[in-house]
């Protein structure tokens, strides 16, 4: 029988798995916001898994804001991204060192 | 073990192997589309969990925005990936010490947590029976009820991020001609036409 800790088990894996990818690309901007996107979405897991089982509604409105939140963030990552690569002509974060556009 | 124990780990399974494939793959092209699996596969966990609106909120506003939006800047940005995934295998070790130290964190969170008593008398809204309403419809109502400012903001946050990416990325290019809707407004015939005098037989 599947319960909750067999979610939360996935939802702590995928987590580990967002964070060791954003140490392995510390260069690639785009692979770095792909891992915060698997770190909010293993968030989300854990939210609605405790959700359906404590039989509360609450944590599926919280994933819905977080869902939200996530949304924003990548458009406004991926503008400053194009920005970014318009003005230098890389993507490579340690080249990201002076805030004057 | 029942059938819907069975699709929880397959889901369970592609969904960490596409998660760990997100972030190893070569080409960011392949990332995204493994992301893209990602989401799918976590789709399916929340239709098992019982959260079928979540689930497809997932998938259209994941798979079906988000994912092409990362994918359009990809294939846009014409960067040189091959030099970015340069400096992965120095930073492999690193990053793998980072995840075990993660996962030995959280799990010896994991092994050690209870239910506190008396914890489902504070439950904020206790999901209705799934036989009785469905469970958009209960969402529906729990969020313009009891959660409308919450919503307003959420949307007020949505506003902001549009307003941030037009700005940041809306380049005017002096080259283009533009239409000058006042100027145009205030033409008039004078301005606009020249009577010529011509002579009959000559032209101009």
């Amino acid at each position: 029988m599947v319960g909750l800790e067999h979610y939360l088990a996935v939802a702590g894996a995928l987590f580990v798995i967002g964070i060791f990818g954003l140490f392995l690309n510390r260069k690639n901007v785009i692979i770095i916001l792909m891992s915060v996107e698997l770190i909010l979405l293993s968030v989300n897991i854990n939210l609605v898994a405790f959700s359906s089982f404590a039989g509360d509604l609450v944590g599926q409105i919280f994933t819905m804001l977080v869902l939200t939140v996530a949304a924003a963030e990548a458009a406004i990552g991926l503008a400053i991204l194009v920005g970014f690569f318009r003005n230098r002509g890389t993507i490579d974060v340690e080249d990201i060192n002076v805030m004057k556009g | 073990m029942t059938v819907a124990d069975y699709a929880f780990y397959l889901f369970a399974i592609l969904l960490v192997a596409s998660g760990l494939f997100t972030v190893v793959a070569r080409n960011p092209v392949h990332s995204v589309l493994w992301l893209i699996l990602t989401f799918l596969s976590a789709s399916g966990l929340f239709v098992l969990l019982g959260a079928e609106f979540v689930a497809m909120l997932l998938i259209i506003v994941y798979v079906g925005a988000v994912m092409v939006l990362f994918l359009f800047v990809v294939m846009m940005l014409d960067v040189d990936f091959a030099q970015l995934r340069g400096g992965m295998a120095k930073f492999m070790p690193f990053a793998v010490m980072i995840g075990v130290v993660v996962l030995v964190q959280m799990g010896a969170a994991f092994g050690n947590w209870h239910v506190a008593e008396g914890s489902d008398a504070l439950r904020m809204a206790v999901t209705p029976d799934a036989g009785e309403i469905h469970n958009t419809a209960a969402l529906g109502m729990l969020m313009y009820d009891d959660f409308l400012m919450l919503f307003q903001l959420a949307g007020l946050i949505l506003l902001t991020a549009m307003i941030g990416a037009i700005v940041l990325t809306l380049r005017h290019n002096p080259n283009v001609k533009r239409q000058n809707v006042i100027a145009q407004m205030h033409r008039d015939p004078a301005k606009a036409m020249e009577l010529k005098d011509v002579k009959s037989g000559q032209g101009l």
